[in-house]
């Protein structure tokens, strides 16, 4: 029910972040988060939700390689 | 009913709005075609019929585009490419252009005639002649709407057109998806970004297919509605289906950073300089290098094929476009339905 | 494992028949987008649940909307999914075309700039969502206090996740596993899911949106189900917190109560809805709202978003009701299953 999507921050001013998605930059409110420029948030509706650890290739990497046998 | 919004989309309202009142009342057997030129035979005008005239080919088409200026282009720049582009993809060589102007009161003249400039270098640059026009002014807020009506020549010989596809033939893509859709949306909403609109005249690429002796079944530009319903409208034509590959199409980073943000399908955007060509088989190669070679079809590339032909015209719920997604599941593409609104959850 | 494994065991899968909730109506979307369902086999059945905001809500909430577009001097401001919806005298979208203002906004802070920068309007933001927009009205909210803004109105019909969730186990136990949201866990972690989990005794996995996440989840579901095991999984930590998102949790509790909340289809479920504390920028809500459009007989609206039937199960689908001429808000809606299933049948 929510779209929301991974930018990085170019540059934090107050309660507000420029983030940038693959050249698209948009403003985006920092008022849940505390992110540093450099790393990538989770843009919902104008407004960073969460801090991601990782990057998607190696996030998706990890989950397949934990995953268990179905045996 | 009243007008819509979607009405306008391109999409399946414009279609069943064209269908339902506009060909209901205007129909006949050129215009029934409903393909992106109408085709007259000229030996109307000669008291004899001579061979090899071929065909002349009309098109109009009003744009009522804002911002009037974007990067990439402006709406004069548009007018004279759009109108032009669909005789050249009837395989028609434009001729002469007409224009008409709906201008709101308040409407800076400055702007007017950077964008009238715009239209004549565009058409300079075509080698085609502004022959007719007209103006008009309402009450308003400074907008500008125009109209274009364009006229070709189709030597003898050419038969292009939606309904000649066939199965096996190769489904070829002059470029990247989205541009000009994209441009107009980031003016509009204040996204920051480098994309520029790709609004183009095409006639390099449709003419190193001609020229290349290509027997092109028919070719579309990518305009309203996008990529999924120019496809849906030539397998109905046709009565075929298509299958197309989501991997081998052409998406920009920043066109995709976009779509991401706004919950948008880059398969519904509108282009303005790009197109498809639907190709025998045994020519697709061919006509990919002959493409690969103009300005505006270096990234060009053969996104799927025709799969099947289907006896007669198959049921209007028939889905006649498959994908085929990046891991290798399917999904269908329809027409798009309503204008397409962006996104939040 | 890779995803070449994964979707080969999916594919390959010859147990019993599994029925796979996925609650999210973004999930809904990114399954067909990928073509999911092609790749596994046809005996695991994905269905999908109550998660589309718009799906749930009543035609009171729309009409009330509605109202406020209709008034001089007032914008309403709603997000893309709520203009097609059908009130009881037609949707947003029809009534612009009768002198109604409203228009589509893209945050709950353009809301504020624009009542800002236009103080002679009422700016109205038709607020809905679930847990992972709340915050964002809620700092929108402190951003308009802050700066003295008070033409700004928030008319909310917010929902929470899990006492939908709770509903569909106890009326549901046929359904055998569920993909939670991935964003409304990053908000509320995966506690909740792990007491559900305990109660009612099924997997349930948190996914992300990509094809690769989602199918990641199938497969580690129907491994439980085969295992008989019964977990609450994070497979979205890159986004999700054991916790959730803190602040986000403790601005909700701020600025808004729990209170009963109608979910077309599910009725009224209690302590489901978020309604902003007075501050001044509320107006009751959806509160109360529960009157809906008088649907045709035939129509299962209230069976598709349960699960209860896909919808291509519905006598209507693709007959009376369809994306351009829709009944229930399923067909109208971009996450809505019905039109979803629409625009992809045959896949």
């Amino acid at each position: 029910m929510c779209i929301a999507i991974p930018g990085k921050v170019l540059s934090l001013e107050g309660n507000k972040a420029k983030v940038d998605f693959s050249g698209n930059t948009v403003t985006v409110n920092t008022g849940l988060v505390d992110p540093r420029p450099g790393q990538y948030v989770l843009v919902h509706a104008g407004c960073a939700i969460e801090v991601m650890e990782k990057e998607k290739a190696e996030e998706l990497l990890d989950i397949f390689a934990d995953l268990e046998e179905l045996r | 009913m009243k007008i819509t919004m979607a009405h306008g989309g391109g999409g399946k309202d414009s279609a069943d709005l064209m269908k339902n009142i506009f060909g209901k009342h205007f129909g006949n057997e050129i215009l029934d075609k409903m393909e992106d030129a109408a085709l007259v035979d000229p030996s109307l005008f000669c008291n004899t019929k001579k061979e090899g005239m071929g065909k002349i080919a009309c098109s109009t088409d009003s744009f009522v585009v804002t911002p009037l200026e974007f990067p990439g282009g402006d709406i004069g720049k548009l007018c004279v490419c759009g109108t032009l582009n669909d005789l050249l993809m009837m395989g028609a060589q434009p001729l002469y252009i007409t224009c008409g102007f709906i201008m709101e009161e308040g409407l800076e003249t400055d702007l007017l005639e950077r964008i009238v400039l715009s239209m004549a270098e565009t058409a300079k640059e075509a080698g085609v002649k502004i022959i007719a026009g007209d103006t008009k002014v309402i009450e308003g807020s400074g907008g500008l709407y125009i109209n274009t009506t364009g006229i070709g020549h189709v030597p003898s010989g050419r038969e292009i057109g939606a309904a000649n596809c066939k199965k096996g033939d190769k489904i070829l893509l002059s470029g990247t998806l989205g541009e000009h859709h994209s441009c107009i949306l980031s003016a509009r909403m204040e996204i920051e970004n480098g994309i520029r609109s790709d609004c183009a005249f095409l006639s390099d690429v449709a003419n190193a297919l001609l020229d290349a002796d290509i027997n092109v079944r028919t070719m579309r530009d990518v305009t309203r509605g996008g990529l999924a319903t120019v496809l849906n409208e030539i397998a109905e034509s046709s009565s075929c289906e298509m299958v197309i590959r989501e991997k081998d199409i052409p998406l920009s980073a920043e066109v995709k950073g976009l779509t991401d943000i706004l919950g948008l399908d880059p398969m519904y955007m509108a282009n303005e300089g790009k197109m498809i060509a639907v190709i025998p088989e045994k020519e697709a190669e061919r006509a990919l290098a002959s493409v690969k070679k103009t300005a505006h079809g270096k990234e060009a590339v053969i996104i799927g094929e025709v799969s099947e032909s289907l006896p007669g015209s198959a049921a209007d719920t028939a889905a006649r476009v498959t994908l085929i997604t990046p891991l290798g599941g399917t999904r269908v593409l329809d027409m798009l339905y309503g204008e397409g609104l962006p996104r939040i959850c | 494992m890779d995803t070449a494994a994964v979707i080969e065991n999916l594919k390959n899968y010859d147990g019993p028949e599994l029925k796979l909730m996925e609650v999210c109506g973004t999930h809904t979307a990114s399954i067909f987008k990928s073509g999911i369902r092609s790749m596994i086999s046809p005996a695991i059945k994905l269905i999908s649940g109550p998660g589309c905001p718009v799906c749930v809500t009543p035609a009171a909430y729309i009409d009330k909307c509605a109202g406020y577009a209709m008034k001089k001097d007032h914008i309403l401001l709603t997000f893309g999914d709520m203009m097609k919806v059908p009130g009881t005298d037609g949707s947003l979208s029809d009534l612009k075309g009768r002198g109604a203002s409203a228009e589509l906004m893209y945050s709950p802070f353009e809301a504020v700039e624009r009542a800002a920068a236009h103080p002679e309007t009422m700016f109205v933001v038709a607020a809905v969502g679930f847990e992972t927009t709340a915050p964002a009205y809620a700092l929108a909210i402190e951003d308009a206090k802050v700066r003295g803004i008070k033409n700004l109105k928030f008319v909310t019909a917010l929902k929470t996740v899990i006492p939908a969730l709770s509903l569909i186990c106890e009326n549901q136990p046929d359904i055998d596993g569920f993909i939670c949201p991935g964003h409304v866990s990053v908000i509320i972690g995966i506690r909740p899911y792990e007491r559900l989990a305990a109660k009612y005794k099924k997997p349930f996995v948190i996914a992300g949106f990509e094809a690769e996440h989602i199918l990641a989840v199938i497969y580690d579901i129907v491994r439980q189900t085969k295992k008989g095991e019964a977990r609450a999984k994070n497979l979205y930590g890159n986004a999700v917190r054991e916790q959730g998102n803190i602040k986000a949790l403790d601005i909700i509790k701020k600025h808004f109560e729990e209170g009963p909340a109608m979910w077309r289809g599910l009725g009224i479920i209690d302590r489901s809805g978020l309604y902003l504390k007075n501050e001044g920028y509320f107006d009751g809500g959806s509160r109360g709202l529960d009157a809906d459009i008088k649907l045709p007989g035939e129509c299962r609206c209230k069976d598709v978003i349960v699960g209860r039937i896909n919808p291509d199960e519905c006598p209507m689908f693709s007959k009376g009701c369809r994306p351009d001429a829709p009944w229930g808000p399923c067909m109208v809606s971009g996450e809505g299953a019905c039109g979803i299933w629409y625009r992809n049948r045959k896949a």
